[in-house]
């Protein structure tokens, strides 16, 4: 579904990725792993047209996205949940959510629909809809912002860190809220994540960065492997 | 006490004026961040239209015309601008400061060599002429008509930022612009909005102004220092902040002006907003969250 070629890409005059190359079969779940610092948010936002590549090619479905714009990346059927569970903060959650569908790629009319069911997901957020989103918990926050990506009914979802800073029985809901997206509506999955076990029981595939290069990726039960373990300081 | 209302009165009439100025600034600067000092040009530019307007439809009705026209060809200045520099220039607002300066200094030039460097006048027509007295003050029906233009125009952006989808859209670009286009919505096109709408609002001042004085190339830059101030004592991007702060301005004038003089009232102004920004620097409102920033 996704491929990423030789990409290199940072900030500035600072290069942070030398050469990325990885793929996201269809369907698939694919953890990003590595210390603070290594490139994973790099990686995933230049997958997004956050941060521009300076080298190398991004494809979905063999069509060409390394020039497109975030907003083209959407309607090609990328989402992204960023870290830090961003909102709009002065928009109620019900805005918050309404003005992605109004501009979904795919209508308005399967925009709601795709609300529904992600409000069927997170049930707690139905009774939040008329909240100022700036004035949400932590674990609400991320909800709504898995919910606000999940509208534009994308083929592939890429995760930022999702559990970080969320109380554990939020981070249950969010497991099974990905777990359930994932085998049951075959919506691929970009996860970056620091918590390995979370990553671990959610993940078929992962990849190891350190220092901007992919130095290991694999089957997650190659996960159990001393080296690689290593690689994550664990 | 008629003396009082006089100068609460006056000081309204100020205040709405300062506000039809601040308001498009409350889009550019306040929400985009873009110090444009050509939003005085503008406003020039909506009062030469309307100078221009009154030899097509006659006396009576040109003013009417002029205020749509006026926010059409300002609008479509801004989004030139727009698209030219500022555009190059989101996020160093002291760049978009010296560039729109430049381009403020040239615009003054262009109506100088099209209309000459004298200033021209814009007729009043026949049903502004004159004003009502009540409670022992004289209401000018310039001023009225100002006041309702003010009105008519907050009410206007009121609608179109809660309920339209193109004003959510607006909000969620000036909240957070990498999340909105991360989310599907093209943030060009919403600056290019915003921009049309901010510097359309400075023309639709610009044909009010003719109605207080003459119209000459200067005509704006007599008023931008005071907007922006508006602007920044409201807080960035509040219209409900900007409302109280150009009537408290505008009254404050007015009362310290009735008492002694016009240099003094400014001072005074001045030294008000000074005193105040350093006890409350973010302005009269500022958007809350649970955030610690």
């Amino acid at each position: 579904m996704l491929r990423v070629e030789g990409v290199e890409s940072g900030y500035g005059r600072t290069t942070v990725l030398f050469g990325v190359s990885m793929e996201v079969p269809d369907d698939a779940l694919v953890c990003v792993m590595g210390r603070n610092g290594v490139g994973k948010t790099t990686l995933i936002k230049t997958m997004m047209g956050v941060i521009k590549a300076s080298r190398g090619r991004i494809t979905l479905d063999g069509r060409d996205i390394t020039d497109m714009r975030s907003y083209q990346r959407v309607r090609a059927g990328l989402a992204y949940v960023p870290q830090g569970r961003a909102s709009f903060p002065s928009l109620s959650v019900r805005e918050n959510l309404q003005v992605v569908i109004e501009t979904s790629p795919h209508g308005v009319a399967a925009g709601q629909a795709a609300l529904d069911e992600a409000l069927d997901l997170f049930p707690k957020l139905r009774k939040l809809l008329g909240r100022q989103a700036g004035f949400l918990s932590g674990g609400e926050a991320q909800q709504l912002a898995i919910a606000r990506a999940l509208v534009t009914r994308p083929r592939l979802l890429l995760l930022d860190e999702p559990t970080e800073g969320i109380q554990p029985s939020v981070i249950i809901e969010i497991e099974n809220a990905i777990a359930h997206l994932n085998a049951t509506n075959g919506l691929a999955i970009v996860l970056v994540e620091q918590y390995m076990e979370f990553a671990l029981r959610l993940a078929q595939r992962y990849v190891v960065l350190d220092a901007g290069r992919v130095v290991a990726e694999g089957a997650t039960e190659g996960l159990a492997n001393e080296s690689v373990r290593k690689l994550l300081a664990v | 006490m008629g003396s009082l209302l006089t100068q609460a009165f006056t000081g309204l009439g100020i205040g709405a004026t300062l506000l039809l100025i601040a308001l498009g600034l409350t889009f550019t600067f306040g929400q985009m961040n873009v110090i444009n000092m050509a939003h005085g040009e503008f406003i020039m530019a909506g009062a030469y239209t309307a100078y221009m307007l009154q030899g097509s439809f006659g006396r009576e009705t040109s003013l009417l015309v002029s205020l749509p026209v006026a926010f059409v060809i300002a609008g479509a200045l801004g989004v030139a601008l727009e698209t030219v520099l500022i555009r190059r220039m989101y996020g160093r607002p002291l760049d978009t400061l010296l560039v729109t300066w430049g381009v403020s200094l040239m615009l003054q030039q262009l109506a100088r060599d099209l209309f000459g460097a004298a200033n021209v006048q814009v007729l009043t027509p026949s049903w502004l002429v004159g004003g009502v007295h009540v409670a022992g003050v004289d209401m000018p029906y310039a001023r009225l008509f100002i006041m309702a233009l003010v009105a008519a125009a907050v009410a206007g952006i009121w609608v179109y930022m809660t309920y339209l989808p193109q004003g959510r859209r607006m909000r969620a670009v000036m909240q957070n612009r990498q999340l909105a286009a991360c989310s599907g919505i093209p943030t060009a096109r919403v600056d290019r909005r915003t921009f049309f709408i901010g510097s359309g609002l400075a023309g639709v001042a610009g044909v009010a102004l003719t109605q207080l004085g003459s119209v000459g190339p200067t005509l704006g830059t007599n008023y931008i220092v005071d907007a922006f101030l508006v602007v920044v004592v409201g807080g960035l991007g509040q219209i409900r902040g900007a409302i109280i702060a150009a009537i408290a301005l505008g009254v404050l004038d007015a009362y310290v002006e009735w008492g002694t003089s016009a240099s003094f009232a400014k001072v005074v102004v001045f030294v008000a907003i000074v005193a105040f920004l350093q006890a409350r620097p973010q302005g009269l409102f500022v958007l809350k969250t649970r955030a610690l920033t």
